[in-house]
């Protein structure tokens, strides 16, 4: 991979017309008309999926949404570049690229509706929870791709994490064994521009690719509100790991249009000119130009398109609202694999204190020896 | 045969190592070195550098790509050069390894050991004999064990690998060169004692003392030493930090009616005080004395040559059984 700090790759520019790039073009020369609008259809539904789930957060189903938007084209593009048996590392604001690797929609609040710590099953589509330590899952997805190589498994392994995780010492470290083990392992920094309220440059002053040079792995920028090109540098980056050819890096600019979540306020932080501008810049319709150029968007379409968005939605309110709350008992669940003698004391005690026993001894551990 | 503790613990993991392809070594400098302490001593000559893997000189990134690796199915056994260098990978050890399984309800399991040479006595340099098991121990999810002789060295640390829960496996470093006579073959037959009970290494009755890790020689001279004196002192290993065998600490409670607890770590928010609160509420009719702890003190790990006083001795120890027979 080239350095093009200053020139992220760009396919498809703002008002839908491609952009000539050999190199990057190439690598998605197959895409045709029926993949130009499934990512489209994934970005609508997950646009709409974060929407209902921050309207659910609103009403006071959730106790809490990280939304994705504006983010759509990066995880979407992304996603589509890699295979099932590939693994992914997320962080906890990739409902997108969650939804295209099938995890069911209806698994997608169950952590945000506290009812758990996680989602879905990660071996059921090979990808983890969110993951909410920001950049310790750089190592895990460097761990997990060096374990790959030693299997002999021809996969990749991808790691998403953001600007602010990109300052984290535990990206760094995964940089130098991800270079050190040439593990076949992705790195993705969404830079989002917004770290809550601290702007990119207080994490760098340079780009945030350029790190990656330092440790002998390429990396590339990518517009990242341009499907195409996420998907080209993604497949690229893809093909390497898969073919034994180490880490690579790849840095999508991109840009949070909403809060970092339901808990914040981005009008105190940055200006509405801002958000603006990049409002323009918007993903989803610089994928529905381009559709619109070609002449793949018709109405019939578009009406496909927002029925399997209202489906979806209707999928999310629908479980949120029903997730049935789990009982006092489970706070004692899976704490071990194997029984753990003070796990058991006290599951016991509690057990007998909610069954009412008036013995002061019951909540207490077992009187005296025997 | 006669073994030191260190070379107890290489034949154990070299057993492991022989026994599933899935376990895996990784560490700083434990390949052709054999790891600082030679507990990994001809391993990677032997098996190869994919299963004893020389690692970048990072604590969290060793810890976190074996949560990595445990993840597509691997056993790690990470090994942290000395306890004051696991502060790094707290995060690691605390907020991923431990709490995955709670966090997916069973879902994914994290069966990596942590093994930590720890502890004082060798006249080390700062960072290099601290006694970190209390943050473990208060954490959910992780197992924390602390071999004292090298039979048990052996046995405990193939459970430690052998479990789906991680494990905090604590070396007291100044035992590594203990020697005894190890029967593997008994061993390999029964599995010795399970890791999470404790061991009853002296019989008395006059008062308990509960010892782990370095300091269990240490309350054994004591006891010794009390013999002498006329008074009989039950010796406990715990064993395990996490969970603690209080089963057994109870029963000799119940018989000698005294406890003395022991360990190298600041006494204040250590083991000794989850013990002495546990032990007071179940043999709160037994106990003929208040528990008294006999640990290092609240401060940081001193220079090599103020540690003879830090560390708990027999007289300390024997001082704080005379308190308690006095009472």
């Amino acid at each position: 991979m080239p350095d093009k700090v200053e020139y992220p790759v760009q396919l498809v520019q703002p008002d839908g017309r491609r952009v000539l790039d050999r190199e990057h073009a190439a690598l998605v020369a197959d895409v045709g008309p029926e993949l130009l609008r499934k990512m489209y259809e994934d970005m609508v539904v997950t646009r709409r999926i974060d929407t209902e789930a921050t309207a659910l957060q609103r009403q006071g189903q959730l106790g809490l949404w990280a939304p994705l938007l504006g983010q759509e084209a990066t995880q979407v593009g992304s996603a589509h570049a890699l295979y099932p048996d590939d693994y992914v590392f997320c962080s906890y604001r990739e409902a997108a690229v969650a939804y295209c690797r099938g995890v069911n929609p209806s698994e997608i609040t169950r952590l945000w509706r506290g009812v758990a710590h996680s989602c879905w099953d990660p071996s059921a589509v090979n990808m983890t929870n969110p993951n909410i330590i920001v950049g310790s899952q750089g190592l895990h997805a460097t761990g997990y791709a060096y374990a790959a190589h030693l299997d002999g498994a021809e996969i990749a392994t991808i790691a998403y994490f953001g600007d602010g995780a990109s300052s984290q010492g535990d990206i760094a470290e995964a940089l130098g064994f991800a270079s050190s083990w040439s593990a076949p392992v992705v790195f993705l920094c969404q830079n989002n521009h917004w770290a809550i309220s601290e702007p990119v440059r207080v994490q760098s002053q340079t780009p945030i690719v350029r790190r990656a040079y330092g440790y002998g792995i390429p990396g590339v920028q990518v517009d990242g509100n341009d499907a195409l090109a996420v998907l080209a540098v993604t497949r690229q980056a893809v093909a390497r790991a898969r073919s034994g050819g180490g880490p690579s890096f790849i840095e999508a600019i991109t840009y949070r249009m909403g809060p970092h979540t339901t808990a914040d306020d981005p009008t105190r932080y940055r200006s509405s000119a801002e958000t603006e501008q990049w409002a323009r810049r918007d993903p989803i319709d610089r994928l529905r130009r381009l559709l619109e150029r070609e002449s793949l968007f018709d109405s019939s379409f578009q009406r496909s398109v927002a029925d399997r968005a209202d489906e979806v939605a209707r999928q999310v309110r629908t479980s949120t609202i029903e997730m049935p709350d789990p009982g006092p008992m489970d706070l004692f669940e899976h704490v071990y694999a194997a029984p753990h003698a003070l796990i058991t004391e006290e599951r016991r005690a509690y057990a007998e204190y909610l069954a009412g026993d008036p013995s002061e001894a019951a909540a207490r551990p077992e009187g005296v020896p025997s | 045969m006669i073994t030191t503790f260190a070379g107890a613990l290489n034949t154990g993991l070299r057993r492991a190592l022989e026994d599933d392809p899935k376990v895996i070594l990784m560490g700083e400098d434990i390949g052709r070195l054999g790891g600082v302490f030679r507990v990994t001593d001809a391993l990677q000559k032997d098996f190869g550098n994919n299963r004893v893997v020389d690692t970048p000189l990072a604590e969290s990134g060793i810890v976190g790509t074996a949560f990595g690796m445990a993840l597509r199915g691997y056993r790690p056994v990470c090994e942290i050069q000395f306890d004051g260098f696991v502060y790094p990978a707290f995060d690691q050890i605390v907020s991923h390894v431990a709490k995955i399984h709670y966090r997916t309800q069973g879902k994914v399991h994290a069966p990596i050991t942590i093994r930590i040479p720890f502890g004082g006595g060798i006249g080390s340099v700062e960072h290099h004999s601290e006694s970190p098991e209390a943050y473990f121990a208060h954490t959910a999810g992780l197992r924390v064990m602390t071999p004292s002789t090298p039979a048990d060295a052996y046995s405990m640390i193939r459970q430690a690998i052998a479990l789906d829960d991680p494990v905090i496996f604590f070396e007291p470093k100044r035992r590594y060169w203990d020697k005894a006579d190890v029967d593997f073959v008994a061993l390999d037959r029964d599995g010795g004692l399970p890791a999470d009970r404790a061991r009853v290494c002296a019989t008395g009755t006059d008062a308990t003392i509960v010892a782990y890790g370095g300091t269990v020689a240490t309350a054994l001279s004591a006891a010794k030493i009390a013999g002498e004196e006329g008074h009989s002192l039950e010796v406990i290993d715990l064993r395990s930090l996490s969970p603690i065998d209080f089963d057994t600490i109870a029963e000799s409670v119940a018989k000698t009616g005294r406890l003395v607890i022991t360990h190298e770590a600041p006494v204040f928010a250590g083991l000794g005080a989850e013990i002495a609160a546990r032990i007071t509420e179940r043999c709160f009719y037994y106990l003929e004395a208040p528990v008294l702890r006999v640990g290092g003190f609240d401060i940081p790990y001193p220079p090599a040559k103020l540690e003879k006083f830090h560390l708990p001795d027999p007289d300390r120890i024997l001082a704080a059984v005379d308190r308690t027979l006095a009472a």
